[in-house]
């Protein structure tokens, strides 16, 4: 609401040019408001297709996309789970996953409370540096992986896949519990040092349980870093150990079939299964 | 006041038990901080620092002639360097244009709507990056989705190429880090107060004036935040381009895959990484004022 000083007061314009002008700056205002929906409405079409694209794609009975779709089929996922090879690379993916998620986790726990309320001479630096697999680019990180794993037989191998994916989860698990940590008033752990609690005691009555929805959107952050990568697997996969992103790559290059698409949509509920429960969890804990 | 009592303590212990002590109850003991960095400096060490040193000391193995020469010899090299860069920031420019209505909507919008919105944000996010280039080859292939529709519709009575080329690139990597721009740019304008718009309004500013006067201004360091995010992932990209691209547009990174894959030559592939390598970290330099990661992702929850 305000005041237009410069047009002439209201009594002085006949009602119907009033009306006419209101209608027409309002009819102005609702078409703006409708290209702007509809705009914003075709980016977000153009966010979510690739993947809800997944679905048809794992169900149509032929191997190419058809619109509409001839019929429905579930033979490709029949055909993913029942082949040794996609299931090899899925089980290695899963354990190599959960063996990061808790590796990161703890790691990257730790190094965010040093770095919080720590005593630390170069903290900075070591903040950079933790952050630093984030920056440099996967491809790079990949080559120089297999120039060290290469010789120690370490390619293709659940020790190999661990720290690689271990460096590459640990920063989304210090991102998050660092925001958590500096959420956290300090003033409550002294209250319970003040208390007569110890050091340990108050670290895991007060500040574990208030940053443990940090630490749990950390962990789910670093499941999938390891589940969902592919470049660096790429470089450190051998015959004997693959994992599903290095699967999936070589048969997008040279086996396109609908069994990608099964594999995907597989891949894609553990994701967004994994994320809602995540989110779930941490809206539980933040409302109590 | 105990802590100031052990900070006046603290002063007449030796050097050596001081770092059994902390200097406050605030703050963990300096034996106990580097206790807690030390997992993740090993691991580091291990699986980070020692790797990309070896990888920048194979460039230098066989001479600096016969790795960095080369890459400067030939002006295939620093072509594809300035396809990368050029690449990158066309992505990034795209990113900007199309994330910032999102993150706008996602801000602004009620409670349902931006739910809505933020799911679509977020599907991608958490959908593999594999997988969202194997459907961008889907839809875009000889006989695609795209294609047939085309054809449908009347508008080309033949196929057109679209996959393999550079655009196709530079349309799927852009649908790939959107999301890296839309958070940080939501961060800034989900703390910007209505007040200042309403003030802005109240003194006669139409809507337009108001966004570009106020809201643009005030959300510019999200911008900055997100386009740094999303040109230096770009540089780096391996999967889209290896997959979306062809033969004729040759990235920096698919360079090195090339190289690593088809011509097997270590060392000329690790000159071209660590050439990668200084490039990112010189932006990341340049710009990491704007960059905050930790802007952007700590909006992810």
């Amino acid at each position: 609401m305000f005041i237009d000083r410069y047009s002439p007061p209201s009594h002085l314009i006949a009602p119907d040019e009033v009306s006419k002008a209101m209608s027409n700056s309002q009819l102005a205002r609702s078409i703006a408001k409708l290209a702007a929906a509809l705009s914003i409405g075709s980016i977000l079409f153009f966010l979510v297709l690739p993947t809800l694209l997944i679905i048809p794609m794992s169900l149509s009975q032929t191997d190419y996309i058809r619109f509409p779709p001839d019929g429905l089929t579930l033979r490709w996922y029949v055909a993913y789970f029942s082949d040794p090879d996609w299931m090899a690379a899925t089980w290695f993916s899963l354990k190599i996953a959960l063996a990061t998620t808790v590796s990161a986790t703890i790691i990257g726990t730790m190094a965010a409370l040093a770095l919080v309320r720590g005593d630390l001479p170069c903290r900075n630096a070591l903040q950079a540096l933790s952050l630093g697999p984030m920056i440099v680019p996967h491809i790079v990180l990949g080559v120089a992986l297999y120039l060290v794993f290469s010789p120690l037989q370490l390619t293709g191998s659940f020790t190999g896949f661990l720290i690689a994916h271990t460096v590459l989860a640990v920063p989304y698990v210090l991102i998050t519990v660092i925001a958590a940590l500096q959420r956290l008033d300090p003033m409550l752990e002294l209250a319970a040092l003040n208390c007569g609690a110890s050091r340990l005691q108050s670290f895991f009555r007060i500040m574990l349980p208030n940053i443990a929805p940090g630490i749990a959107s950390g962990s789910a952050f670093a499941f999938l870093a390891s589940f969902d990568e592919a470049t660096v697997a790429f470089f450190i996969s051998d015959i004997g150990g693959k994992s599903i992103g290095r699967k999936m790559f070589e048969d997008i290059d040279f086996n396109l079939t609908p069994v990608i698409a099964a594999a995907s949509a597989f891949m894609v509920a553990i994701s967004i299964g994994l994320m809602c429960l995540a989110h779930t969890l941490t809206q539980a804990r933040t409302q109590r | 006041m105990r802590t100031s009592s052990s900070l006046t303590s603290m002063k007449a212990l030796p050097g050596f038990a001081s770092l059994f002590k902390p200097r406050s109850a605030r703050v963990f003991s300096p034996a106990a901080s580097w206790l807690l960095v030390m997992p993740l400096l090993a691991v580091f060490a291990i699986g980070f620092l020692y790797p990309l040193a070896k990888l920048v000391d194979l460039s230098f193995s066989e001479g600096i002639t016969a790795t960095y020469g080369r890459l400067l010899d030939d002006p295939l090299y620093a072509d594809v360097l300035l396809t990368t860069a050029a690449v990158a920031l066309s992505v990034t420019m795209a990113a900007i244009l199309l994330g910032y209505p999102v993150a706008y909507a996602m801000a602004r919008a009620r409670k349902r709507t931006a739910f809505i919105v933020a799911a679509c944000v977020f599907v991608p996010l958490w959908t593999s990056v594999l997988i969202r280039s194997y459907a961008w080859i889907v839809l875009l292939q000889r006989n695609g989705i795209v294609n047939t529709l085309l054809i449908a519709t009347g508008l080309t009575d033949q196929p057109i190429k679209m996959l393999y080329t550079q655009g196709a690139v530079t349309l799927a990597m852009t649908h790939v880090l959107l999301p890296f721009v839309i958070l940080p740019i939501f961060s800034v304008l989900r703390t910007l107060p209505d007040d200042y718009i309403r003030a802005a309004r109240n003194l006669g500013a139409g809507p337009a004036r108001a966004f570009f006067l106020v809201t643009l201004p005030l959300s510019l360091p999200g911008v900055f935040a997100g386009a740094t995010i999303c040109f230096v992932l770009a540089l780096g990209f391996y999967i889209t381009p290896a997959l979306v691209g062809g033969p004729g547009s040759m990235l920096m990174p698919t360079l090195i895959g090339q190289q690593t894959t088809v011509l097997v030559d270590w060392p000329f592939a690790a000159a071209l990484s660590t050439v990668l390598l200084i490039m990112t970290l010189l932006v990341v330099i340049l710009f990491r004022k704007t960059l905050s990661v930790q802007k952007g992702f700590g909006s992810v929850h």
